[in-house]
């Protein structure tokens, strides 16, 4: 290219430039230094050897292995049996230790916590929520409110055999009938049940209204003569401030008149004994659990914590 | 004019010639002092009691703690290496503005080992000549063997530096205890590998390569300079029209260089100062020396080439530069922003808390309702003691009346009994039950109280006992 018109030197330093120019700056060209070619190479060669050593070209059917053999799975796999190892020390301590004494040892309290959370997520949270705080029709585990026992022994249990399984022998087992599907009550029976039981929960006295009747027929033998749930039959607690499937009006009817029956998977042929117990604890530790019953007092009976002030009573 | 313009330029090899004189006695005692500074510190002791490690200067990556003789930072405590970058930073503006690049001629890295490697090749190869003819020559016995012990040398500065500097990041006497009992770990090999390399490459080869193409401080030190600022010179006026001189010849109608080239021998980035203040310049006064002892031979005053400003060189303004000279509002603007950083963290570090609290609310789920109606609301705490023993924290509230505090904890741990080891985090779950408020949501604080000492601080949080809207 003839371009001896376009050249054009700097005259301070006698160095060409590009020929750019801003606000009268132009920019020098001036020659990079040689090393950074010889960077550039070693680079360029650093990819070769990757390009050899590690997976790199994709090929039909899938990509090039590299003659180190490497792959992420591999990395996976390493690290993963790194944290099984360390986990070990902790876990055969688990294995022996009784639910009491595991809520007593600060090591194993916190492994079992974290274990169960992570299994909680995985296996748990698709129905109760990842924060365990359920939604309609599943309960909130959070709370202090449970249909089959809120001690560790039965949330483990629980866990075991699910709840309403069809092939467990062992599963949690009741059906409440449907009342008003089944032409057992009428709607307006019906009715007066709803206005009973939210009465109820909400702590006022209810002997004088008509539904009380009813309920004592049809309702007490699994909720109990004061409607305060039976948890060997999964019954619930309708005294309560809390309502599994919604406290309306509606919501109250529909499960009077086609019945409810919740339905959890029995967990002890999907996942290991170990990882059942860190999850009882876990979930006993969400902040409702409750006390063991100690087996030197035969009178003590499963208690939920006492109210927190003693006007809390009257707002039932 | 043929087109000359190359792509790449060939690194032209330097052979700073031997010099001595006030600047180059400078440049040895700040060689020292820095190098004896790296070296040693990392074994100095300082005892912080039983839990506490007791090396004086220690970055602990595995514990997450850095300690600086009587001061500790925690990671939570990263602002305050924020504020020593920024002191560290605007330290380097204010020196550059009043006495030019003294970081780059004296103090920096680069600098000191390159310094130090010239100094061994020196040492083994003799003075500049006849480096440059060894070096250019044939491979002869002595040149193999000059170069071998050379490198050897080299090599064994790199890996003491390496091994020197992860030292900082360890227990100094067990680190070196166990290079020799063979426990040392292999990311410590690896580290020290690696470092041994980049020193002998850095200080070894690229040399003033570094200042010229790498380093962006000396690119953005133009951006602190004016024409007050100190600088080497080259006085035009009297140098000029330069030439060789004979013994007994007249001054007159001439200039006092001599062209002697002396300063263009002993300087280190390969320039010629009397072309000018030019970037490659790392002011480190060599070529002062050069001259000035070429000047004394010359019975002619010193001062041809000299630490000055341009302003003065301009204007040919003679004389010491006097104090008024250094009070330029260039240089009043950053030592002011230097005393306030410097304030600021010197404040912080003075009134550190030893008990510090962080509380996060649960956002999944909000709150709980209780099945006598009640609202729980739960929350993660955690007490960072940074204090040497362990301690035993209370937690109250305040804002929130008739509130119940459990912990989902052993049963030894109770909202009056918080166990902390020394110098760690302890992590709370701690569940808060009221009556359900009126509003939602409430501000209340979280207490947390060092029984002993009677130290408390508190954060604000709050109970949520509704859904949010929107």
């Amino acid at each position: 290219m003839n371009d001896h018109h376009d050249k054009d030197i700097d005259e301070l330093s006698g160095i060409e430039t590009t020929g750019h120019e801003w606000d009268g700056l132009k920019e020098l060209n001036n020659p990079l230094p040689r090393w950074w070619v010889w960077v550039f190479v070693v680079t360029c060669l650093w990819s070769f050897w990757y390009f050899v050593v590690y997976p790199a070209w994709p090929v039909p059917g899938g990509a090039t292995t590299g003659t180190s053999g490497y792959t992420q799975f591999k990395e996976l796999e390493a690290s993963q049996s790194e944290i099984s190892a360390r986990q070990q020390v902790y876990l055969d301590r688990f294995q022996k230790a009784e639910f009491q004494e595991i809520m007593n040892d600060p090591e194993l309290y916190v492994f079992a916590k974290a274990g169960g959370s992570s299994a909680f997520k995985d296996n748990c949270a698709t129905c109760h929520g990842s924060g365990a705080e359920g939604g309609k029709g599943y309960p909130n585990l959070n709370d202090d409110d449970w249909l089959w026992g809120g001690r560790v022994e039965d949330i483990y249990t629980t866990l075991l055999h699910g709840i309403r399984v069809h092939n467990d022998m062992d599963t949690r087992q009741s059906q409440m009938p449907a009342f008003g599907r089944d032409g057992l009550l009428k709607r307006d029976e019906i009715n007066q049940l709803v206005t009973y039981v939210m009465d109820l929960s909400k702590g006022q006295d209810v002997q004088a209204q008509p539904g009380h009747v009813l309920f004592q027929q049809n309702c007490a033998s699994c909720h109990g003569a004061d409607g305060k749930g039976n948890k060997t039959l999964g019954a619930p607690n309708l005294t309560d401030a809390i309502w599994l499937y919604g406290g309306t009006k509606a919501d109250i009817y529909y499960s009077i008149f086609n019945a409810r029956g919740g339905v959890m998977p029995a967990w002890k042929d999907r996942l290991d004994e170990q990882t059942i117990r860190q999850l009882s604890i876990y979930v006993h530790e969400l902040g409702g659990g409750e006390e063991t019953m100690r087996e030197s007092d035969p009178a003590a009976v499963p208690m939920t914590p006492p109210p927190a002030v003693s006007g809390a009573a009257d707002d039932q | 004019m043929t087109n000359s313009l190359s792509l790449f330029k060939k690194q032209e090899i330097i052979y700073p010639k031997r010099v001595s004189g006030r600047f180059r006695n400078l440049k040895w005692i700040a060689m020292i002092v820095c190098l004896a500074i790296y070296y040693l510190v990392p074994f100095i002791r300082w005892d912080r009691g039983p839990y506490m490690p007791d090396q004086a200067v220690l970055i602990d990556m595995v514990h997450g703690r850095a300690y600086w003789f009587w001061i500790e930072i925690w990671p939570q405590e990263v602002y305050i290496l924020t504020g020593i970058l920024i002191c560290a930073a605007i330290g380097l503006f204010f020196i550059t503005s009043l006495f030019g690049r003294v970081w780059c001629g004296y103090l920096c890295f680069q600098t000191v080992w390159t310094d130090l490697f010239v100094w061994v090749e020196r040492l083994v190869q003799g003075d500049r000549t006849k480096r440059k003819k060894l070096r250019e020559g044939p491979w002869t016995f002595e040149k193999i063997y000059k170069m071998a012990i050379t490198h050897f040398i080299w090599i064994i500065i790199a890996w003491w530096t390496a091994g020197s500097f992860v030292l900082y990041f360890n227990d100094a006497p067990t680190l070196v205890r166990s290079f020799f009992d063979g426990t040392v770990s292999n990311t410590v090999l690896g580290f020290i590998g690696g470092l041994t390399f980049m020193t002998y490459l850095m200080a070894g080869f690229a040399r003033e390569q570094v200042c010229t193409y790498m380093c962006p401080y000396a690119r953005f030190q133009s951006a602190m300079f004016d024409k007050d600022t100190l600088i080497i010179g080259y006085d035009t006026e009297r140098g000029e029209p330069r030439g060789s001189h004979k013994k007994g010849d007249t001054w007159d109608n001439r200039g006092h260089c001599v062209d002697c080239s002396a300063c263009v021998q002993v300087c280190p980035t390969g320039i010629d100062i009397r072309n000018g203040l030019q970037m490659e310049c790392i002011a480190c006064g060599l070529c002062v020396d050069a001259c000035d002892s070429v000047m004394t031979k010359l019975e002619l005053p010193k001062g041809l080439i000299r630490y000055d400003t341009e302003r003065r060189l301009d204007h040919k303004i003679k004389g010491k530069i006097g104090y008024a000279h250094f009070l330029r509002p260039r240089t009043i603007y950053y030592a002011v922003v230097l005393a306030v950083v410097g304030g600021v963290m010197l404040y912080a570090l003075m009134t550190r808390s030893l008990l510090e609290i962080n509380i996060m609310h649960d956002r999944n789920p909000l709150f709980v309702q209780l099945s006598n109606g009640d609202i729980r609301n739960g929350y993660d705490l955690k007490i960072l003691n940074k204090s040497r023993e362990p301690k035993i924290y209370a937690l109250s509230l305040d804002g929130l009346p008739d509130a119940q505090i459990t912990l989902s904890a052993v049963d030894e741990v109770t909202p009056d009994h918080l166990p902390v080891p020394a110098n760690s985090v302890g992590q709370f779950k701690v569940f808060i039950q009221a009556l359900r408020p009126a509003e939602s949501p409430v501000s209340f604080k979280i207490i947390v109280t060092d029984p002993d000492t009677r130290t408390r601080t508190y954060e604000n949080t709050m109970f949520v006992s509704e859904k949010p809207h929107g």
